[in-house]
């Protein structure tokens, strides 16, 4: 259907952060004037891809681009990577959606980024270090040859703490091993905000229970609109259901279901195998060809 | 006119003209439409049955007022396009409302002829007309002179439809802007295909489009732009919000998270408007179990129901807490998933959605009622029966017991809302924000598609009053010239037969 888009979603460039990890920046003006940190968009590649979420991470009003970073795991993600290179468009870009995130009078916080979650944390870290905040970045990764951003990180944290699963960069360890660092230099942590996998997210909120820190968690689960309309995204938050698109997708981590969550979200997982198999075969053909 | 001999009660063809339909056996495994059309003959007949009577109950049955007598006597003259352009003058979308309105509660329900025999098969009358003119390429394309507003229309469902196709045939300049990335709102995401084929929501787009409506997808009012922005900064002299009620309720019972339960809306949208019935071959899944319980027994209910049928569920159970009078469904909906298999559990709520032990529903636990008094709906109140409570085996449960109000546009405007959440507006449609108006299931909660457009048509009405537009010109018989409205002076659509 020829129909007249506010954008054509043109992908203006693009990043390979990792052999898995790549980031697109994607021209749409009005969402980059509109876009908060926190918020995330639905993308859909192509008419007959499915509808995916994604955070925000990170958003230029003067180029008018929104910034995303997809890690490639299942057929869409992994097929956006082949496909989606410089001067394409994306089918579908739709957002800012969800409730911004409060960046408020923290006078001292930490954000943490793992795996999926570095990119979109450092909205919130530059938004925290904007509103005047003592800003303490910390970063996960498997190993020294993943980490990325590094710098974006430093220009905005006051101080950084990198975890690697091997110690081939900054410490040996997960991101709790990190802010238990943090908490132990800092007394007065106001605000832990954690962006990452579920088990992740888990962790960091088990990690500063004891201590009574505020934490926030951006949760990720599977969406089909992301406006509220289908309920697939319903999250348990204390004796309540959420709905992460419109409730959300921001929570207190120290009230989330994370084994709901984790549960919830292995729901299509025969059919997320089904797909990359049957892809991954067509692939192997067309090169074989 | 031809002189004829009065029509009575006796002298009409006493029975309704029968629609033929696919045999249940056949189309619980396909797509394609149940009921198909009337032929010329058919519907040539069935036109004869209405006795023109003076009262015309049925125009005022009709939540949109269609000149129900005038559209059926141009079929019988067998002027198509002028039957069209009668149902047009009211009603923008006769091919989809034929298909959807509750026609037996509306101008059905009170027909005259329906007093003593079946009543006049209105809706399929109009979708033979509706489907004629998409046929034909007809679009009621008036002659329209701009009038330099500018009006922005929120969501692109049957009250935004409705309510763009009025503005513009006022001569403003209409944008309607749609989250998703296709038009069309319920009528796409949430009616399957065999009820109302996208062919038909795709004529009914482009009619719009080629009387100037532009439609902008993928776009979130409220998170990208607000409706204040949209006033203010933008240049919208007017804003209608056709949002829809969207947000599902959960029933609140234990095992209303578990992996297999989900809601009438995510079904649907997944089936309908992401094409899940063709995975892999397209991206979007829709694993189905082998016996899925759908709770609720209203229409959406029943398109969830069919639409487990043709994903090949080898169950289907419909579980309602009243009885089969008090469901609200469409009694030819209630019909045709009978026909094709559906379970009917009246008179049975649901207690409990079971685990089996990897977070994946088993089974259900329910409660037999029974009917006590009436509550404040009128309709008699279910009660528990001590004792009652069974379990069955089933692997998919399908919440369809309504909507709440979406909660985007609250969030982010300023609009006076009302105790559950639904925009609070006068009885011109005018919310609490200067210009703003809104209509349809985020004003009323979940309601049908025609009393949504209906809705949307008030509002058009009010915003025109509002921009001093004035009342458009009533467009009477006597205005005609060829079946055309003379004030649109466009003679390049008449159609040398």
């Amino acid at each position: 259907m020829n129909q007249v888009q506010l954008s054509d979603f043109e992908i203006v460039a693009r990043e390979d952060l990792s052999p898995a990890t790549f980031l697109l920046e994607v021209r749409h003006p009005l969402m980059a004037k509109a876009a908060r940190p926190g918020q995330f968009v639905i993308v859909m590649s192509h008419a007959e891809g499915e509808r995916i979420p994604l955070t925000i991470a990170d958003f230029d009003r003067g180029r008018g681009t929104v910034t995303l970073v997809i890690q490639a795991v299942g057929k869409t993600t992994r097929e956006m990577q082949q496909h989606c290179t410089v001067g394409s468009a994306l089918y579908g870009l739709v957002g800012p959606m969800g409730v911004p995130s409060p960046i408020g009078q923290a006078r001292k916080v930490i954000c943490v980024g793992g795996g999926l979650g570095v990119a979109p944390i450092y909205p919130q870290a530059r938004g925290f270090k904007q509103a005047g905040a003592y800003v303490i970045g910390v970063l996960g990764f498997r190993s020294k040859d993943l980490v990325f951003w590094e710098d974006k990180f430093r220009a905005c944290c006051d101080e950084l703490i990198l975890c690697t699963d091997d110690g081939s960069a900054g410490i040996k360890g997960l991101v709790t091993e990190g802010i238990r660092q943090a908490i132990e230099k800092h007394s007065d942590i106001d605000e832990v905000v954690a962006i990452g996998p579920p088990v992740m997210m888990k962790g960091c909120a088990e990690a500063t229970r004891p201590h009574g820190i505020k934490t926030l968690v951006s949760l990720n689960p599977i969406m089909v609109d992301g406006t509220g309309m289908c309920g697939g995204c319903r999250v348990k938050i204390g004796d309540e259901v959420k709905f992460a698109c419109v409730d959300g997708p921001d929570f207190d981590g120290h009230r989330v279901d994370f084994d709901d969550l984790m549960t919830r979200l292995r729901r299509y997982k025969q059919e997320e195998q089904t797909a990359l198999d049957r892809w991954s075969e067509q692939c192997r053909l067309m090169a074989g060809r | 006119m031809a002189t004829k001999k009065k029509k009575t009660i006796r002298t009409i063809p006493q029975q309704r003209t029968a629609a033929r339909e696919q045999p249940p056996a056949e189309r619980v495994k396909n797509f394609a439409e149940v009921t198909f059309a009337y032929g010329a003959e058919d519907a040539r007949v069935e036109a004869e049955r209405c006795l023109m009577c003076p009262d015309q109950p049925c125009v005022r049955g009709c939540p949109v007022g269609i000149d129900i007598p005038r559209f059926i006597e141009q079929i019988n003259q067998k002027n198509l396009r002028a039957a069209y352009d009668v149902i047009g003058e009211t009603n923008l979308l006769p091919a989809v409302c034929g298909r959807v309105c509750p026609q037996e509660t509306q101008c059905e329900g009170v027909c005259t002829v329906g007093d003593t025999l079946e009543p006049v098969a209105i809706g399929r009358l109009e979708r033979y007309v509706g489907d004629t003119a998409i046929q034909n390429g007809w679009v009621n394309n008036p002659y329209i002179e701009p009038n330099g507003m500018r009006v922005g229309i929120v969501g692109s469902g049957p009250a935004g439809m409705a309510c763009a196709a009025d503005l513009a045939k006022a001569g403003c300049e209409v944008t309607v802007f749609e989250a998703f990335h296709e038009p069309g709102g319920v009528l796409r995401y949430g009616i399957p295909d065999f009820r109302l084929p996208n062919a038909v929501i795709d004529a009914e787009i482009e009619n719009l489009r080629k009387i100037g409506v532009r439609f902008e997808c993928n776009t979130l009012v409220g998170r990208l732009f607000t409706i204040a922005q949209m006033r203010d900064e933008m240049g919208f002299d007017a804003v209608f919000i056709g949002t829809g009620a969207g947000y599902p309720s959960m029933l609140g019972i234990p095992g209303d998270s578990l992996n297999g339960v989900l809601s009438a809306n995510e079904l649907l949208t997944r089936c309908n408007l992401m094409r899940a019935k063709d995975f892999p071959n397209v991206d979007t899944p829709m694993p189905l179990g082998r016996r899925v319980a759908v709770i609720g027994a209203g229409n959406t209910a029943m398109d969830a129901m069919r639409v487990c049928l043709r994903l090949g569920a080898e169950k289907v159970y419909c579980v309602y807490r009243r009885s089969r009078t008090e469901a609200p469904a469409r009694v030819e909906e209630v019909h045709h998933a009978e026909q094709e298999g559906v379970e009917f559990h009246w008179l049975t709520a649901p207690v409990a959605v079971l685990d089996d032990g990897k977070g994946s529903v088993r089974g259900m636990r329910c409660v037999r009622m029974e009917l006590g008094e009436p509550d404040s709906s009128g309709r008699r109140r279910p009660v528990p029966v001590a004792g009652s409570e069974f379990d069955f085996e089933c692997d998919q449960v399908v919440y369809a017991i309504g909507t709440n109000a979406n909660p985007i546009i609250g969030q982010t405007a300023k609009l006076k809302l009302d105790k559950r959440g639904y925009i609070a507006a006068d009885e011109d449609l005018a919310t609490s924000m200067a210009g703003v108006y809104a209509g349809g299931d985020i004003v009323t909660g979940a309601a049908t598609v025609i009393e949504a457009m209906g809705a949307g048509r008030r509002a058009a009405a009010g915003i025109k009053a509002s921009l001093g537009l004035g009342a458009a010109p009533t467009d009477t018989p006597a205005e005609r010239l060829f079946g055309i409205p003379a004030g649109e002076r466009n003679y390049a659509r008449l159609r040398i037969a």
